[in-house]
């Protein structure tokens, strides 16, 4: 079963991740955070029976984590954890929606089928790259790249103190849940009472430490503007991969190549019947 | 120079609850002086530290910091003269990397990138960390935090450190790393914590606080001689003065 700490363990290691040099890694900040931007619009673009037309789009994360030499059965297994959620979304699609859209021989295939597979691929395609996102670029650089482009500060730096004192909440929930597994005895003290308690202690602590955080940033000046390391230059390089991968998406958005090879492959059967 | 004098004068201090945890205290502090606040636990150190950055404001009485009372007004340049190291060191490192941490303090005062990057260099060198510049906070070990957590100050140029238990939690070597650190310095320094032989090594001057009152306010060797006034505190003479309790044991054993 995944633990808190595990998972913590895991993310820590997308970041490490982030450390690697190879070419998608020295590229800007802002050129990846934009390409994978453009990969999820495109993809989410899809009409929600389109099923054939998103699977080359497999290829972005294939090409990436390639050429970044990712661990990939690392960034499946992630990937893996988050599928189920979207399968949940998609469950009672096959239920409300009967019609059959699509028949391979006497087999019919309903709509809600078609969508509920549809939202799998596309929430499968979208985390990937996420996730991969993070990998090759680290989970800082990506705020700083979000900032650049023109998010607005706040919500910047929440997304900095979130992943900095993520890991310190993590901490803290393992050691209460430790204490509590330790004297509960079998069941009696795994309830939900025991539980609400606990999360509403955490609650308080991060709240008062939230309080001391506020206090060691007055003690050094604060007074509202945060200012975040700008390295990095959007260079012909990031350019050219921005574009390319744009070019990449809107053929693949507009042209649906697996229909595309289906015919030609049907058109040469037709041919070599109709020969003799 | 008599410009960072830190002075208390009749400061009081209740919290919204109704609970004084200051009572007209009253001391003043010279440039270059080395100052341990003690007490037991609750006896208001603390919030005594909190006033002297204006992060708690006093019920009454008054705090000044060099020539400026600690109002609204004048806090931008108290917060500037008094560099304050935090109990928990994960409560000041809140930025990405240690090198970003340190350069929070003077990016805020507007100084420029290139002063900037030079000041946290020599900082960190200060306390020995300048290998760790580029490590994100979470993965440093306690001892490596505390001294970040100071150069995090240090780069600020303050003209006084104060310090919240700056050696607790830490193993035997990095506390010894801190101490000579702090004895290092030529600041004002005012320290509060429970580890007494610790004060005895960098404090010439203690404050011994009890139930939000000053009890005693003289020079270490005197207050640490006195074992009656600790035992009234809650408090006990340093380990390095007290009988050895190995020796103790043995003579013990031979008669």
């Amino acid at each position: 079963m995944a633990t808190i700490e595990g998972s913590m363990l895991d993310f820590r290691q997308l970041d490490l991740l982030a450390a690697q040099d190879t070419v998608i890694h020295r590229l800007d900040a802002r050129a990846k955070v934009l390409v994978v931007l453009l990969f999820i619009i495109t993809v989410v673009s899809f009409g929600r029976y389109e099923l054939s037309a998103m699977v080359p789009f497999f290829i972005f994360p294939v090409v990436m984590v390639v050429l970044a030499d990712l661990p990939a059965g690392f960034i499946v297994r992630k990937v893996a954890l988050v599928i189920p959620f979207a399968a949940a979304i998609g469950i009672f699609n096959p239920l409300f929606d009967q019609e059959i859209r699509l028949s391979i021989g006497s087999f019919g295939i309903s709509g809600g089928w078609l969508s509920c597979a549809s939202i799998v691929v596309r929430a499968t395609l979208t985390v990937t790259a996420a996730l991969m996102l993070v990998a090759v670029t680290g989970f800082t650089a990506v705020c700083g790249a979000l900032e650049r482009l023109g998010m607005p500060q706040a919500l910047v730096v929440q997304l900095l103190f979130m992943q900095r004192y993520l890991f310190v909440l993590a901490d803290d929930a393992a050691n209460a849940s430790r204490a509590r597994e330790l004297r509960a005895f079998g069941n009696r003290g795994m309830g939900i009472g025991p539980f609400a308690a606990m999360t509403g202690h955490l609650l308080l602590k991060s709240w008062e430490r939230a309080e001391r955080i506020h206090m060691a940033m007055l003690a050094r000046g604060f007074q509202g503007e945060f200012y975040l390391q700008r390295t990095g230059a959007f260079g012909l390089r990031e350019l050219l991969f921005v574009a390319g991968w744009l070019a990449v998406f809107m053929i693949l958005r507009f042209t649906n190549i697996p229909l595309l090879i289906g015919e030609a492959v049907t058109r040469l059967f037709i041919a070599q019947a109709t020969i003799p | 120079m008599s410009h960072h004098i830190v002075a208390a004068d009749r400061l009081s201090f209740s919290y919204p609850d109704g609970t004084a945890a200051l009572r007209s205290v009253s001391f003043s502090i010279h440039h270059g002086e080395s100052v341990a606040v003690i007490g037991a636990n609750g006896a208001g150190k603390s919030t005594l530290l909190q006033q002297l950055n204006g992060y708690l404001t006093p019920t009454s009485g008054q705090v000044r910091i060099g020539d400026f009372p600690v109002t609204p007004k004048t806090l931008h340049d108290v917060r500037r003269t008094v560099g304050m190291v935090f109990q928990n060191p994960d409560d000041q490192l809140f930025m990405p990397t240690v090198f970003d941490d340190v350069a929070f303090g003077p990016l805020n005062l507007g100084m420029p990138t290139k002063d900037v990057e030079q000041r946290v260099t020599a900082a960190l060198d200060t306390v020995c960390a300048g290998h760790l510049a580029a490590k994100p906070p979470y993965r440093l070990s306690c001892g490596e935090k505390k001294r970040v957590a100071i150069a995090t100050v240090l780069a600020m140029d303050p003209a006084m450190l104060v310090m919240d238990e700056p050696t607790s939690g830490l193993d035997p070597f990095s506390r010894r790393e801190v101490i000579k650190l702090l004895n290092e310095f030529s600041h004002t320094r005012i320290i509060t914590s429970h580890d007494l032989d610790m004060v005895a090594e960098v404090c010439d001057r203690v404050i011994v606080m009890h139930a939000g009152e000053i009890r005693a306010d003289g020079a270490a060797e005197d207050i640490f001689a006195d074992a009656g006034l600790l035992a009234s505190c809650r408090l006990e003479p340093p380990f390095s003065m007290q009988a050895c309790v190995v020796c103790a044991k043995r003579g013990g054993q031979t008669s």
